[in-house]
């Protein structure tokens, strides 16, 4: 029987714990092997299936609907428009919104309404989510996250999102690729246009408001206040219409969503139809000229603001008897 | 599965007890033998692409320019569209006038309109809240036009908002909102629910003034309309029809928008109230049992919440822009073809049930003569050729007619109630003797155009709705009605239904036939 080998006596230290041998532990390697290198299993390559096997689903359900609603209410106050644009829409659906903050995913997989809420996957950056096995699993399994690869071209993350919504899962995308540092918006990236066009189903633009003020990029803990998701109609990809031109289009709706939060549906349908909507990336110039900038956009003034203005509600007719 | 068409059933030993709705309630009635139930068709299929037939219809419109083409910039457009009494029960957000007016903003915008002004066309109805108009038009229409005042209810009684146009070669006077009247294009959304809605009555009785609404809100335009629904055979169709010609000839350029629901009226779990009742299932059976129980040790004021919170689930069959008359033609057709029934010959006995609402209640109460007008003017009229029941013979109606009124929805009929049927319940003596004073009263007024009150001259309106039905037939028994109210409105009131058909005997004779119309969802019975 081989002899466990001794541990390093430590300062103070008077037990050794025994420590089972082989094969009651991992087997030592011997010094003359070299070992191979392991397959990667983190980053683009981790393997999400078992996250969307019913077990994780449903812990991933009542993580969204209990911890994951509560904190996004209390620290996000949502209003929630637009969900009305949805009715009629059908089947998988690819959803782009702008990027401010950590609280857009959880915000978005919230205000989401069914039949996607629970069918929903999340495109997150494979660089950042899934660095090791543990913020992995964790991402896989709270928020349905899958591995999209940002940082050089590659076509396993694209195939396997593809694969996943003909398959009839939606997909959540941010396609700014990451989030915003200064509360502007950057250029879209092509991915939901490129998965759209592939798959053939539609992409319905989002606006996220508020979230950069709460928990933007660079804080180090969040600051309670107010946020608005604004949903567009869905836009389908026309014939022959190319990935760059389509992701120029979603931009454009974005653009439009961003337009009509910050002043009213009709100025913001009228600057878009003359091409004139603000553009998300803000004013050229330096970075004082573009946080003065980005101060100066303005909520509208509210009518009614006591009513819940969650759409849908029927709201009680005044006055009451 | 295609939708089943309405039909006729005959009354047998193993026929279950039929569904009677009762205001905020419902019962089951035995009715006798031999007795026929008109049931309704059931709801067609919706459009699947609503928001793509809506923009194909404004492309491509009838007898008319597309509307993009009659847009441009430094134009005045007006967007009217139909209040709060349409659709019956208000339907599920997104409202389908939301959706055509974005459509129609949509297309003004592209072409850069900047002027334009959004109204509630609703004549003498009261005015809408900021939560109604929300419903109806969407928060993002309302968010973008209602704080700077371009979205607001139309004014009936604002001499400086109106127009006069001339007149009718009956002489009719045509006075309507002078926004639209002036506008380089009148958009008008409508929703057509029954076959009477729409066309020139959008505009000449929507947007119309007391002056010219009263040419064609009286007695004798309601008894010479035989019926409403009938546009062949309507005195009220051919007034507004008139109306429409003097607006045309002033210059008004009106680009009519119609849509068409189908009768999914019910959602669920109370969609068991539109099923035949051979068809409950369990659970329809299970649902029923518990909501009576349940609804029968609810206080009014709770089951009446209940009942007006009710969103309806039924969704757009067809749009149709255009041309105002060609237009409704489509319109109509469609509408005959969701509620049409071929019911053959007459009977002695017409029964009814009458639901919870009417469109002069909603979020409101149903006081005894909305039930007068539900009862006698729109569920009796919803025919074509001849009414269900013969002449002389009996309606029986089952509503609990409550003694009570909203009082700041309603005030003009508390009064109407308390001064005016203590007198008569003589449509033409109540036209003649007191009209006047209730519309010109100055209280009512400011209460009509600053409050949410009725114009003071609506509860007349209501009286005479019912003129054609009190010509019509020997007699009005109300089933489960306070017998105090049922009473002053001229009816007689019985307790059960058994007790009301023993009663009618005494009109009929001792074999009468009886046809019930089970109703709604809403139909219309053609009866030859």
């Amino acid at each position: 029987m081989s002899r466990l080998p001794s541990l390093p006596s430590l300062p103070g230290a008077r037990f050794r714990v025994p420590r089972p041998g082989f094969p009651w532990s991992a087997p030592l390697v011997p010094r003359g092997y070299e070992r191979p290198p392991a397959a990667p299993h983190t980053g683009a390559d981790y393997d999400t299936a078992w996250a969307r096997r019913p077990l994780a689903r449903h812990v991933r359900l009542l993580v969204l609907e209990g911890p994951i609603r509560l904190g996004v209410r209390a620290l996000t106050a949502p209003e929630r428009t637009g969900l009305d644009r949805l009715d009629g829409l059908e089947g998988a659906a690819i959803f782009a919104a702008n990027h401010h903050s950590h609280l857009d995913t959880p915000l978005l997989l919230t205000s989401l309404p069914e039949p996607w809420r629970h069918r929903v996957l999340v495109a997150a950056a494979a660089d950042y989510f899934f660095t090791n096995r543990l913020t992995s699993a964790a991402s896989a399994l709270a928020i349905g996250a899958i591995p999209i690869e940002r940082t050089r071209i590659e076509r396993r993350s694209a195939d396997r999102a593809a694969g996943l919504i003909d398959d009839g899962w939606s997909l959540l995308i941010f396609p700014e690729g990451g989030r915003s540092a200064d509360g502007w918006g950057r250029g879209h990236r092509g991915g939901a246009a490129y998965l759209a066009l592939r798959t053939a189903v539609p992409v319905v633009p989002i606006h996220v408001e508020g979230t950069g003020a709460i928990f933007g990029k660079g804080d180090k803990r969040p600051t309670p206040g107010t946020s608005r998701v604004t949903f567009g109609a869905p836009l389908h990809p026309r014939d022959g219409e190319s990935a760059t031109r389509f992701a120029g289009r979603i931009e454009t709706a974005v653009a439009a969503l961003a337009d009509e939060a910050t002043t009213d549906w009709w100025s913001a349908r009228q600057r878009a139809a003359r091409g004139t909507s603000p553009s998300l990336s803000g004013p050229e110039g330096s970075s004082w000229r573009r946080t003065w900038a980005l101060g100066e956009r303005r909520r509208p003034r509210r009518s009614g603001s006591s009513r819940s203005r969650s759409s849908g509600a029927h709201s009680p007719a005044w006055p009451r008897i | 599965m295609s939708p089943r068409p309405g039909f006729v059933l005959e009354v047998d030993r193993s026929t279950p007890p039929t569904l009677f709705m009762h205001g905020n309630g419902y019962r089951l009635e035995h009715l006798p033998v031999g007795s026929r139930i008109v049931y309704p068709p059931e709801p067609l299929p919706v459009v699947r692409d609503i928001d793509g037939a809506i923009r194909d219809a404004l492309l491509h419109p009838v007898d008319s320019d597309p509307l993009p083409a009659l847009l441009f910039p430094g134009m005045r457009l007006t967007i009217a569209f139909d209040d709060i009494s349409l659709p019956l029960p208000p339907m599920r957000r997104p409202d389908v006038r939301q959706r055509v007016i974005e459509a129609v903003l949509d297309l003004a915008a592209e072409a850069g309109v900047d002027d334009v002004h959004l109204i509630a066309a609703l004549a003498l109805h009261r005015r809408m809240t900021e939560a109604e108009l929300r419903h109806a038009v969407g928060d993002r229409v309302y968010d973008a036009f209602a704080p700077r005042g371009l979205l607001y209810n139309f004014d009936a009684e604002d001499p400086d908002a109106l127009a006069s146009l001339g007149e009718t070669s009956q002489g009719e006077e045509v006075e309507i909102s002078k926004r639209a009247a002036e506008s380089d294009l009148l958009v008008y959304v409508n929703i057509n629910l029954v076959a009477m809605d729409g066309g020139h009555k959008s505009t000449a009785t929507g947007l119309a003034s007391y002056r010219s609404l009263r040419h064609h809100h009286n007695v004798r335009t309601m008894q010479h309309s035989r019926s409403f629904m009938d546009q062949h055979r309507s005195e009220l169709h051919s007034s507004n029809w008139r109306m429409g010609e003097v607006i045309r000839n002033a210059g008004v350029k009106i680009f009519q928008i119609e849509t068409t629901l189908n009768n999914d009226t019910f959602p669920k779990p109370f969609d068991f109230l539109q099923k035949r009742e051979w068809e409950w299932s369990l659970r329809d059976r299970s649902s029923y049992l518990a909501s009576t129980k349940a609804l029968a040790r609810t206080p009014d004021r709770v089951r009446r919440s209940i009942f007006q919170s009710v969103l309806a689930p039924h969704n757009m069959t067809g749009v149709n822009a255009g041309d105002v008359e060609a237009v409704h033609e489509l319109t109509t057709a469609k509408v005959m073809e969701q509620q049409l029934v071929h019911v053959e010959g007459q009977a002695d006995i017409l029964t009814l049930g009458l639901p919870h609402i009417c469109p002069y209640n909603v979020h409101s109460v149903m006081n005894p003569i909305l039930v007068m007008c539900t009862g006698l003017g729109y569920f009796f009229n919803l025919y074509r050729r001849r009414p269900l029941v013969r002449e002389g013979g009996v309606l029986i109606v089952s509503h609990p007619t409550p003694w009570a009124f909203h009082p700041v929805h309603h005030p003009s009929y508390i009064d109407f109630f308390e001064e005016v049927l203590t007198e008569t319940t003589d449509p033409l003596e109540i036209e003649k003797t007191y009209e006047q004073s209730f519309a010109e009263d100055e209280w009512y007024r400011h209460l009509y155009r600053t409050s949410y009150a009725y114009h003071g001259v609506h509860p007349f309106y209501m009286w005479y709705w019912g003129a054609h039905a009190l010509q019509h037939l020997g007699g009005v028994i109300i089933v489960g009605g306070d017998a105090k109210a049922v009473r002053r409105l001229g009816f007689k009131p019985a307790t059960t239904m058994g007790d009301a058909l023993e009663m009618a005997s005494d009109v009929v004779g001792r074999d009468p036939s009886l046809t019930h119309f089970h109703c709604p969802p809403l139909m219309l019975a053609e009866v030859t």
